[in-house]
């Protein structure tokens, strides 16, 4: 590789100057950026689109430590009190907080909890199998739930957990429950959301575990059944631990992504009956700031926002050094 | 290898729950695609549990007679259509010179593309931006807040670094062709598998999304099909029903056409993606390979 590296260097050094014998590093520089002027044109559109829908919010945020007032513009907006932290001790200090940080940090652990091992486990499974047909069928149809939006999938919950007619329903009467509906009963919500989550994301997070396994090399396979080695023995001692650096990449970023409960989901799927346990941040921050009479109250929104973000990075960051202190795959 | 009698009844009851769970995953679906052709008294009185039921089209006639649904079908096709073409454009562009091991300052390039996978304004600034920008209530509001996926682009960088020899783009620079040049003419012919996997992902984000139309867009006949879909599924909304007929049978008409409207909005994602699917594992792979 460095090799190959070193004659491409050398090659576009002596396209590049005509003059030989030791250059100038700046006008080498200069030369290299000149000969690709057209790769820079070509990453303009992508540089201005980001700098605008993501840098430009990112210098909006400031507004969460002022009182933003749309005449007066972002910079124009005076600074809050207590050094600007105004909104978020009013955020962290409001009757809500509790529960809201409560809602959020249950939903995603039970979903890390939930969608971690559940795709493993299919994906050991798929490998298992040596019918090619078979294997590859199973996998397809396992990941077409996840390009039904999440629109239908609510729906779907709702209808099926309906409590005059829902085919779910009727399920959980055999099984002695009486009433389902999440939409009514709050302690529903969770079990429903998770259930559904996993219905239809199981099959399209395996894949990425499917292709981990199909790269084993045959030899280490054909090694431990010389050995002696049964096919759990191998599934354990081989299998497992090469899915385990992808696994802890995954884990990673779901950890990092914990505050993020999913606002499209959570909000379909509230109602004023399941607020208590489907009240997170996200949906929490959309109905204080757009919900509101009069003024609508951007800085509190923004602070709401910031203080979800900062968690997420903490959180990110912490596991990643967590899991580089045990010696494991790092994200970053 | 030798299979043993052992190892066929291990690989005999991992079928077994295969199977189980095969049919766990299709029988919700299969369920709304038989509600939908049974008549709405059946599907009222939930008398469906697997087959349809006196067969019968007439929540089709439903969906058929609602306007809301066409005009959110149009406005869909329109927003994906053009959201896809830029989305793909913008990923393809920005995932080829940062493949460039020669491009001055890539790393810097990089880095200012990858802070934004962590670190956000978050909801309101964005939404004060697109205020002030004008855009609200139009199409560009729909599409263009994240209508780049940074991940993507890393996704592409690595497919390009990876599955395309540096050898066929350095005989084309030593004939003089530009990187626009090589970028056209080399890279996205031999990228063509994982330029389908991009437009499908865009085209099945942009069909199934509903949020950036909750936020940024107000008035009904510019929302998208989610949009709708959210109104007769979620809401429960009876904008368009019969006022000639009796609350029951109104009840019923409501409970018909969701089933219907689920098929009718999901039908064409879930037919595009068998075609794509041969492409898929393989580009998720290679771009998950961190580059």
């Amino acid at each position: 590789m460095t090799g190959k590296e070193g004659v491409r260097e050398t090659m576009a050094e002596t396209a590049g100057s005509p003059v030989k014998g030791p250059k100038k590093k700046g006008a080498l520089l200069l030369n290299k950026v000149k000969k690709n002027t057209s790769l820079y044109i070509l990453l303009l559109p992508s540089v201005i689109i980001l700098f605008i829908f993501c840098y430009i919010p990112m210098y909006g945020v400031i507004i969460a430590f002022k009182d933003y007032n749309s005449f007066l513009g972002i910079g124009g907006s005076p600074w809050t009190d207590y050094y600007g932290f105004k909104h978020f001790i009013n955020f962290v200090t409001s009757s809500d907080f509790s529960l809201i940080i409560k809602n959020t940090l249950l939903i995603s652990f039970t979903s890390v909890l939930v969608n971690t091992p559940f795709p493993i486990i299919l994906a050991l499974m798929i490998n298992e199998v040596r019918l090619k047909w078979f294997r590859k069928s199973v996998q397809t149809i396992s990941y077409a739930p996840y390009f039904v939006s999440v629109v239908v999938i609510v729906g779907m919950c709702a209808a099926f957990t309906n409590p005059d007619n829902g085919v779910f329903t009727r399920f959980a009467e055999l099984l002695g429950f009486s009433d389902i509906s999440y939409q009514l009963h709050s302690e529903w919500f969770l079990p429903v959301y998770l259930i559904s989550g996993l219905w239809q994301g199981c099959g399209w997070w395996a894949i990425i575990y499917v292709g981990t396994l199909s790269n084993v090399d045959p030899e280490l396979h054909e090694a431990a059944v010389i050995d002696g080695a049964g096919r759990i023995k191998r599934i354990i001692h081989i299998n497992i631990p090469t899915i385990i650096p992808i696994a802890t990449i995954m884990l990673i970023m779901s950890i990092g992504n914990l505050l993020n409960v999913g606002f499209e989901k959570v909000y379909l799927m509230q109602t004023d009956l399941n607020v208590e346990s489907s009240e997170i941040i996200a949906t929490y921050l959309y109905k204080q700031t757009f919900f509101s009479k009069g003024m609508k109250p951007y800085s509190y929104g923004a602070a709401v926002g910031l203080f979800n973000t900062v968690i997420n990075l903490i959180f990110l960051f912490g596991a990643n050094f967590i899991s580089k202190k045990a010696g494991g795959e790092t994200l970053l | 290898m030798k299979t043993s009698k052992n190892d066929k009844i291990f690989e005999g009851v991992i079928m077994g729950f295969l199977v189980l769970f095969v049919l766990i995953t299709l029988y919700p679906l299969i369920y709304i695609i038989s509600c939908s052709f049974s008549s709405p008294k059946s599907v009222f009185f939930g008398e469906v549990a697997f087959l349809p039921k006196e067969l019968s089209v007439e929540s089709y006639k439903l969906v058929f007679e609602d306007d809301r649904i066409w005009r959110g079908y149009l406005n869909t096709i329109i927003y994906t259509t053009v959201g896809t073409l830029i989305s793909v454009f913008l990923s393809f562009t920005a995932a080829y010179p940062l493949s460039r091991k020669d491009l001055v300052g890539r790393k810097w390039i990089m880095m200012y593309y990858v802070i934004t996978m962590f670190f956000s304004g978050g909801l309101i600034p964005t939404y004060l931006l697109v205020s002030n920008l004008q855009i609200l209530d139009t199409m560009w509001a729909f599409i263009l807040p994240g209508c780049l996926s940074v991940y993507n682009v890393v996704v592409i960088r690595t497919y390009i670094t990876t599955a395309i020899p540096y050898d066929v783009q350095e005989s084309a620079m030593m004939d003089g062709a530009s990187g626009i040049g090589i970028f056209v003419r080399i890279i996205l012919p031999l990228a063509k598998p994982i330029l389908a996997i991009m437009a499908l992902f865009y085209l099945v984000g942009y069909w199934n999304s509903y949020f950036n139309a909750l936020i940024y867009m107000s008035s009904d006949e510019k929302y998208p099909l989610q949009m709708v879909l959210r109104a007769i599924l979620i809401e429960n909304d009876t904008q368009s029903m019969d006022p000639s007929q009796t609350t029951a049978e109104q009840a019923m008409m409501r409970e018909s056409l969701k089933y219907s409207s689920i098929v009718v909005s999901t039908v064409p994602i879930l037919f595009i993606y068998p075609f794509i699917s041969k492409y898929f594992e393989k580009g998720l792979m290679v771009g998950s390979l961190k580059g």
